[in-house]
Order: structure tokens, then sequence, then C-alpha cells
């Protein structure tokens, strides 16, 4: 399986990670990508990470995800720094063989980099900036992917 | 011993990171939240309650339970906010 992780400012281009993920054994290919939603008049994100252990912490939930699904390639980039509304933030892709196992692991690796990665968001609005909390609805997407075991 | 402050913890303590020699007594994550909480001022603030705070030892997440030594990275930060 290739994986690439990126935490960069740039921003990014779907139809090049798309094409970076083609592989002949491929047949399926999913992209997850999240944006800056410009709701109750937000104008800003301004996103701060936890370098060495954010790359660290991707990378086990990526190896996670290639223990339980067929996989081919699996592409995370997570932008840092300001980004205004509409902007790209992040982006998850999975290549596999058949659509199910694709679908499947880009939620379980969007529900991890929610609840796990060490990214923070502060939002300005009007002027004003305020640091995200953290939903239970993210730790509740998560708990679905707890095995038994 | 290094400690890193993230998101508000750091905005709030000033600093986003620092070098300190690990007191003898101080062996879990826990107990080192309370050595900090014992500096005062805004250290008082951010470390008066735990539930709002998550650590990192060595770049991995821990519980307040595990133990600390000499040598380690530690990370005090709110619940991640990401994706």
């Amino acid at each position: 399986m290739s994986t690439r992780i990126s935490i960069q400012r740039v921003d990014f281009d779907l139809s090049s990670e798309v094409t970076a993920l083609k592989t002949s054994a491929v047949g399926a290919i999913v992209i997850f990508t999240g944006t800056v939603r410009g709701d109750d008049g937000l104008s800003s994100l301004i996103l701060e990470h936890y370098p060495g252990m954010t790359e660290r912490e991707i990378a086990r939930h990526v190896e996670e995800a290639n223990g339980r699904w067929p996989l081919l390639g699996v592409t995370v980039i997570h932008r840092i720094g300001k980004l205004t509304t509409g902007e790209n933030i992040v982006l998850v892709g999975v290549a596999s063989a058949h659509r199910q196992a694709a679908f499947e692991a880009a939620e379980f690796l969007m529900d991890y980099l929610k609840t796990r990665a060490p990214f923070w968001k502060s939002e300005e609005r009007h002027g004003s900036a305020r640091w995200v909390e953290a939903r239970g609805s993210d730790d509740a997407a998560l708990s679905r992917w707890r095995r038994a075991d | 011993m290094t400690l890193l402050y993230f998101a508000w913890v750091r905005q709030k303590l000033g600093t986003g990171e620092e070098k300190i020699l690990l007191p003898d007594e101080v062996r879990t994550v826990s107990e080192l939240a309370s050595h900090l909480h014992a500096r005062g001022g805004a250290f008082a603030d951010v470390f008066s309650d735990l539930k709002r705070l998550r650590a990192a030892v060595n770049q991995e997440h821990v519980s307040w339970d595990a133990s600390v030594r000499t040598g380690d990275e530690v990370a005090f930060f709110p619940p991640v906010t990401g994706g």
C-alpha cells in the first residue's frame, strides 16, 4: 500500500490526488474533502497542530485502516495556518480494488482525524477569535469503529 | 523534560514550550499537572480543571495516570478539533 501524509499551508489539487492514487489494481477511489463553512458570520479559521505527533498519529491510523480493509493507497492532507471561507481544509483519499473498502476506510480515517489527530481550530467572526470546542458527536462517530475484541 | 502547550492552553500560559527539571515526587501526568497548578497565576487557572485538558507523552495520547520520566516530552492541550 502506498501512503502519503502531508501537513501543509498550501492548497491541494483534487484531480492530481486522484491521479496519484490510480494504479492498475485500483478499481475504486474515494476522496473526502472538508472545506471552511461560512456559517454564523465566520470569516476565517486558524489551524494549529502538534508537529511530529500529528504525522505519527495519522500514520498509526492509516496502518490500522490498512489492517482492516484491503487498501492499495491512502492520502491524507491537512492544511494548517489561516484559511478563509470556502477553502479546503482536509483531504482523505483511499484507493482499493472495490468501493466498499474505500468508502469505509475513508470514513474511518476521517472519524479518527476529527477526534485523535492533534489539530486545533480558532474561528474568527466579526474581528474576534475563539477556540472551537470539541463536539460529542465526533466521539460518538469514532465509537462505532471500536472493536469488541 | 520538555513541556509543550497548544491552542488556548498555550495562549493562556503565554508560552508554547518550556524545559523543566522533573521533581522526584512527580511520577504521573496528573502529578505533573498538580505541580504546574501550584505555580499559581495562569498555571493555576489552566490546570484547575483537568476535564478540559488532554495530555500526550512522547507524542502519544495518554491518560492522567500515565507515568512521566526525565527526558520525556509532555504536551497539554484541549480536546482536538481538526478535520
